[in-house]
C-alpha cells in the first residue's frame, strides 16, 4: 500500500462515512453539516488528482455558497425545534435496494473495464489553471458553453430572488 | 499508484448514496442535500477521467466547470421553490405539497 493509496483511502472513507450520515440522519441540520464535510471530502479528492484550481472551487462554491444556502434554507423552514415525524417514508427498504443493486452493477462494470488499471500519466508541467481559463475563454474552445453557462446563472438567480421574494408584494 | 477505477467506484458509491437520499426522504431540503452528493460524484467522475486519460486536453475539467454553475443553478431555484411552498403550506416534507392531486 503506497502513500499515495493510503491518501486516497483515507479521504474516501471520509467522503463516503459523511454521505452515509447525510441520508442518515434523523436532524435535518446534522445531514447538512455532515455534507458539508463530505463536501470538503471531494475536494481534498480533487486536490489528490492535481486538479487545485476545482478543489479550490469547489471549497468556495459548494461548501462557501451552496451548502451554506442549505443551511440557510432549513433554519427558514423549520417549524418549531423538535424534529418530529418520520424521516424516511414507509417503503424505504426499496430505493435503499435500488441503489445497492446499481452501486453492484456499477462497480462490476467499473472494474471489467479494459483501461480501468491504468496508472495516472505524467502531467505536463504546464500551468494547468492558466490551460483551463484559455480553455473556457478563447472562441476556438470553450468560451460559448461559459457564456451560456453564465446567463443560465443570472437566470437562476434572478427567478430565485423572484420566487423566494416577499409574499407580502 | 492509484488505478482509475478506484476513483470511479468511489464516485459510484457516492451517486448511489445520493440517490438513495432522493428517493427515500420525505424532507425536501433532505432530496435536495441528496441531489448535490450526486452531483459531486459526477464531479468526481469527470476530473478522474480528465487526469487519467487527456490530462493534456482541458475537456474535463471546462466539463466540470460547467457542472459547478449547473449545481449552484439548481440549488438556488430549488431552495428558492422550498422556501416558497413553506410559506404557503407550512411544511417541507414532499408528500404533503399535493395540491396538485385530483
Amino acid at each position: 500500500m503506497t502513500t499515495a493509496q493510503v491518501i486516497f483511502w483515507v479521504i474516501s472513507a471520509v467522503v463516503l462515512v459523511s454521505a452515509v450520515l447525510v441520508v442518515a440522519s434523523r436532524n435535518i441540520v446534522h445531514a447538512a453539516l455532515w455534507l458539508i464535510l463530505s463536501l470538503f471530502g471531494v475536494a481534498g479528492l480533487f486536490a489528490v488528482l492535481q486538479a487545485g484550481f476545482m478543489a479550490v472551487v469547489q471549497v468556495v462554491i459548494y461548501v462557501g455558497a451552496i451548502a451554506t444556502l442549505i443551511i440557510f434554507a432549513i433554519m427558514l423552514t423549520r417549524r418549531d425545534m423538535r424534529e418530529g415525524g418520520r424521516q424516511t417514508h414507509r417503503w424505504w427498504p426499496l430505493p435503499a435496494l435500488m441503489a445497492a443493486a446499481l452501486f453492484a452493477g456499477l462497480a462490476w462494470l467499473l472494474t471489467s473495464l479494459p483501461g480501468s488499471g491504468a496508472t495516472p500519466p505524467a502531467l505536463a508541467g504546464d500551468d494547468h489553471v492558466l490551460l483551463l481559463g484559455q480553455a473556457l475563454l478563447t472562441p476556438e474552445q470553450y468560451v460559448l458553453p461559459f457564456e451560456v453557462a453564465s446567463v443560465l446563472l443570472l437566470a437562476a438567480l434572478i427567478g430565485a430572488i423572484v420566487i423566494a421574494g416577499d409574499a407580502r408584494k | 499508484m492509484v488505478p482509475l477505477s478506484w476513483y470511479l467506484i468511489v464516485a459510484a458509491a457516492l451517486f448511489c448514496l445520493g440517490l438513495y437520499g432522493v428517493l427515500a426522504r420525505r424532507n425536501s431540503v433532505a432530496i435536495l442535500m441528496g441531489i448535490e452528493l450526486m452531483l459531486n460524484a459526477v464531479n468526481l467522475n469527470l476530473v478522474a477521467f480528465w487526469r487519467y486519460l487527456a490530462p493534456a486536453r482541458m475537456s474535463g475539467q471546462v466539463f466540470a466547470v460547467i457542472v459547478f454553475a449547473v449545481a449552484a443553478a439548481e440549488a438556488a431555484v430549488g431552495l428558492a421553490l422550498i422556501i416558497s411552498l413553506y410559506r404557503l403550506r407550512r411544511t417541507v416534507v414532499a408528500d404533503e405539497a399535493d395540491l396538485l392531486r385530483g
